[in-house]
């Protein structure tokens, strides 16, 4: 969470009083039930968030603490803990490449660098046309398949700098 | 061997459950609820089953005292983290034939004394998340998971939990923690996880692997089992070979398998036909082995013979092109990103080694610098609150140890990498 949060475009706020969708309200009561606490569901709520919104705000943080009646800062701590939440929206799709040991021995970094030059782009910033981002990953269990990255939720691996090109050609 | 972890895994679509059923999903049910849970307890004790997550820690004891804990309320997590680098094998089950795992948690929650289960699945897996929500709506339709399963009385509830990036998750009480909404940090042990895990109730955390063993081991019987591959911790192994072979992949084989036999009877041998240079033989935090060490058996204790460990039997194969100066800094650069910062030695020890191995990438290093990582490493060992700043130092020492020929030189030439 840096200090520059932006503003949350996606929620109204009342006083003190953070206000999201019903959706949002209804799929977070729905996940509590799993849990026998109302903290059990912090990870799921922001979950659910951040899948609608791109990513996560200070707004929500306080909106999920609100929700589930759990510390600000215990909210903060988790969300701020983990490396998956994110705190800017990622391009339409997002690019994880993996850097870890076994991608690396098959050529993992030239696969980045090709990235960064197709797109234009380094590591967390999106392309102009707001297709593509990308970030490095550690291990993301394809290493069967190295050097290996997620397109969203799409697993493609065994790549090159032309299979590169072509798998890109595929999302809009 | 006769496939049993994989068996379904190769047949189309097995994750749809009536596809599975029709291969025997949930067909040991019946003989397990027929058993009193003490007996199935003791049939895995007998079977002298140890943890696949890593430890390797005889997974009939855990239960054990879990069971004997009193009170009704009681949990059983499966451990899905699998965030070990080199590590994919419980992702084969986890999207392939998922209700292996089911049946295996749904018998073991039985087992301990337990009707309330989670899979803690790592975030990087969002293809077996879908999977697996799929699979347990189906087996609750068709009475598998919830109340009176199979009319025996037998109440079993399940539902996934995502993490959401952080290797320490794969620490049970770090995934306790994580589990319970809180940041994903050691807790001091004792009290153990079977006593007091997850909401302070007694909790059994099992690895995707060692959970998917027990129908199989149940349906066999412990005596049949406890046959298979080496004795000392008998049973299939799922090994994932990565790197440097010419068949990579998951391949089910007999615990104890040779080394050598993984690598080049099974994945072909070392790719272009070059010759090895160092293996990893269970993922990042394991000592990385030499070419003299392929006749070393992949069990837990004969790895711990041969100065490494099975971890989580994730076989990392590097070829003589590869400089271990920069292998291991690709894994210290991971080590210092997943510290999680509760105590000094991990959380200093990562990021100071990841800082001279930095220097080294830009071939600032001095001569004195290996020594300067060993003591760093020396200042690491022992004195962490958890395996993770243990597993880290591993490759440092170990690459040292084997490869110093490489420091030296890397140094001496003022290579550059990384820049």
């Amino acid at each position: 969470m840096s200090d520059q949060h932006e503003e949350a475009q996606f929620c109204r706020t009342a006083g003190d009083k953070i206000m999201f969708s019903d959706a949002i309200v209804q799929a977070i009561k729905k996940v509590q039930q799993r849990y026998p606490d109302q903290q059990g569901a912090v990870l799921p709520a922001l979950h659910i968030i951040q899948k609608e919104y791109g990513h996560l705000t200070y707004e929500a943080m306080r909106f999920v603490s609100q929700q589930l009646r759990v510390p600000e800062s215990d909210v903060f701590g988790t969300a701020t803990f983990y490396s998956l939440y994110r705190w800017k929206n990622p391009g339409r799709h997002q690019i994880q490449i993996c850097h870890n040991l076994s991608c690396s021995l098959l050529g993992a970094e030239t696969m980045i660098a090709h990235l960064e030059k197709k797109l234009g782009v380094r590591e967390g910033q999106v392309t102009k046309d707001g297709r593509f981002s990308f970030i490095r990953m550690e291990c993301i269990g394809r290493c069967d398949g190295a050097p290996a990255m997620l397109v969203d939720d799409d697993y493609h691996g065994d790549l090159t700098p032309a299979k590169i090109d072509d798998i890109l050609a595929k999302y809009e | 061997m006769e496939k049993m972890l994989l068996k379904r895994v190769d047949i189309p679509n097995a994750a749809d459950i009536d596809v599975a059923l029709k291969h025997g999903a949930y067909s040991t049910l019946k003989t397990a609820f027929d058993m009193r849970p003490v007996d199935l307890v003791n049939e895995v004790k007998r079977a002298n089953l140890r943890g696949r997550g890593g430890a390797g820690f005889p997974t009939g004891l855990k239960w054990e005292l879990c069971s004997r804990v009193p009170g009704a309320l009681k949990y059983l997590l499966c451990n899905a983290d699998e965030g070990e680098p080199g590590t994919f094998k419980d992702r084969f089950i986890l999207l392939h034939d998922p209700h292996l795992l089911i049946e295996g948690m749904v018998i073991s929650g039985f087992a301990i004394g337990a009707e309330r289960g989670y899979i803690y699945l790592r975030y990087e897996y969002p293809t077996a998340l879908g999977v697996l929500e799929k699979a347990i709506e189906q087996a609750y339709a068709k009475g598998y998971l919830g109340k009176n399963i199979l009319g025996k009385g037998v109440n079993f509830d399940l539902s996934v939990h995502r993490g959401a990036g952080a290797y320490i998750c794969g620490e049970e009480t770090a995934l306790i923690e994580s589990l319970e909404g809180k940041r994903g940090q050691p807790r001091i042990r004792p009290p153990f996880p079977a006593s007091q895990g997850a909401w302070r109730k007694p909790t059994v955390i099992n690895n995707v692997e060692t959970l998917s063993n027990i129908p199989y081991l149940i349906s066999m019987g412990a005596d049949v089992y406890a046959k298979i591959g080496e004795e000392t911790s008998p049973g299939p192994k799922l090994y994932g070979v990565s790197g440097m072979v010419n068949k990579p992949g998951v391949y089910e084989l007999p615990m104890g398998t040779t080394l050598r036999e993984i690598i080049y009877t099974h994945c072909g041998g070392v790719r272009g036909g070059k010759k090895l240079k160092a293996v990893i033989p269970g993922g990042a935090s394991t000592p990385m082995l030499t070419e003299n060490h392929l006749d070393v058996k992949m069990d837990f204790n004969s790895l711990v013979s041969a100065g490494s460990m099975l971890g989580s039997g994730a076989v990392m194969v590097m070829d003589e092109t590869v400089n271990m100066v920069q292998a291991t800094y690709t894994l210290v650069r991971f080590f210092a990103h997943e510290s999680c910062g509760k105590c000094t030695p991990c959380r200093e020890g990562t990021s100071w080694l990841y800082q001279v191995y930095k220097r080294l990438m830009r071939g600032e290093g001095k001569p004195e610098d290996i020594d300067l990582l060993l003591y760093i490493c020396e200042t690491v060992k022992g004195k962490c609150f958890c395996p993770l700043g243990e597993g880290a130092i591993q490759p440092v020492l170990s690459s040292i140890k084997h490869f110093r020929g490489d420091y030296e030189e890397w140094i001496k030439n003022k290579t550059v990498a990384h820049a």
